[in-house]
């Protein structure tokens, strides 16, 4: 699956936010390091903002530091801000019955059904895996990364597991 | 100032035992899983009991959290059951968690934590490298808590149907 452009950025910020909660970041420092324009970046911190999963600080040497709980925010919550991850199966109307545009484009077909019936399986199961992993779960598998790209330094000194929360 | 408290709160661990299960737990193990569950299933429980606890059996594990100490009927806090499995559908030899829970009120101190520890010890020493563990995905709190620990979507895919 791919995610767009401003779900990616958030989480991107998030993750750079919570890495260090007391730490004021701003958007050109994440934007430089994600190869993005502050502007497009601004948008999605506005949104974050919204949320409550950032705070601004104003002024000089300002920015935004992490104001959510990174052990309870998913990705799911970060992404559905932004977009809808549902596949779209039969498109129904008010009354329950298939709507017209839905006929006509042959979505109120058994076979369309049955389809829908398979792309709802994998909608649960891409919900199910954002919704389990928050970001300091992401944040600890960024870590494993890079102890893995590492690996040139002793056994002794790699860490093999997560550092207790 | 008042979110650093509560995260420390969260992160504070208690002293902890984990030890195999004993005949005199089940009663708290039965009442723990019907708390959380809405669901009592006491011959699943001593079933289970005489299957993985109740002796010392090759590659099945029923562990306990408690806190420590020899009191004669210390409060559970938490359990943990699992065994290695071997061969199904060519799967290698794994070890298998098939039941953890937590005592709501003694959550986010580590419980489960050291749980999942101490039976990852016992699968090792069985000489098994993987753990496995099959979960609802409307689970969000095992999916949370396995996923926090690291564990990750496997090569295996769950299927099912309705037995007509």
């Amino acid at each position: 699956m791919r995610l767009q452009i401003a779900s990616r950025l958030a989480i991107f910020a998030l993750l750079e936010l919570a890495a260090s909660p007391g730490r004021q970041v701003s958007v050109a420092e994440i934007g430089e390091k994600y190869g993005v324009s502050s502007h497009h970046l601004a948008k999605v911190m506005n949104a974050l903002g919204r949320a409550g999963l950032v705070r601004a600080v104003r002024g000089a040497g300002g920015g935004y530091h992490f104001s959510g709980n990174a052990r309870r925010i998913t990705l799911l919550d970060v992404i559905s801000l932004f977009e809808n991850l549902e596949s779209g199966n039969v498109e129904v109307g008010a009354t329950g019955q298939a709507t017209d545009e839905a006929r006509a484009t042959g979505q109120a077909t058994d076979e369309a059904r049955a389809l829908g019936g398979v792309l709802a399986e994998i909608d649960d199961a891409v919900r199910a895996t954002l919704g389990s992993i928050t970001i300091a779960t992401l944040l600890r598998i960024v870590e494993r990364g890079r102890g893995g790209r590492t690996s040139a330094a002793p056994a002794d000194q790699r860490r093999e597991d997560p550092p207790p929360e | 100032m008042a979110s650093r408290t509560r995260a420390e709160s969260e992160h504070a661990k208690p002293p902890l035992s984990v030890r195999r299960v004993r005949p005199s737990d089940l009663a708290q193990i039965i009442a723990l899983d019907e708390r959380i569950t809405g669901l009592a299933k006491p011959a699943y429980w001593h079933d289970v009991f005489r299957r993985y606890g109740g002796r010392r059996v090759e590659g099945r594990f029923f562990l306990v959290a408690a806190p420590p100490g020899r009191a004669p009927n210390p409060p559970i806090l938490g359990f943990i059951a699992g065994e290695v499995r071997a061969w199904e559908f060519g799967s290698a030899p794994c070890g298998w968690v098939f039941a953890l829970s937590v005592e709501p009120d003694a959550r986010l101190h580590g419980v489960g934590e050291a749980l999942l520890e101490a039976i990852s010890s016992e699968f090792k020493r069985a000489g098994v490298s993987r753990m496995r563990t099959m979960v609802g995905r409307d689970n969000r709190l095992h999916l949370l808590f396995f996923r926090g620990e690291g564990m990750v979507a496997g090569p295996y895919i769950q299927l099912e149907k309705d037995l007509e």
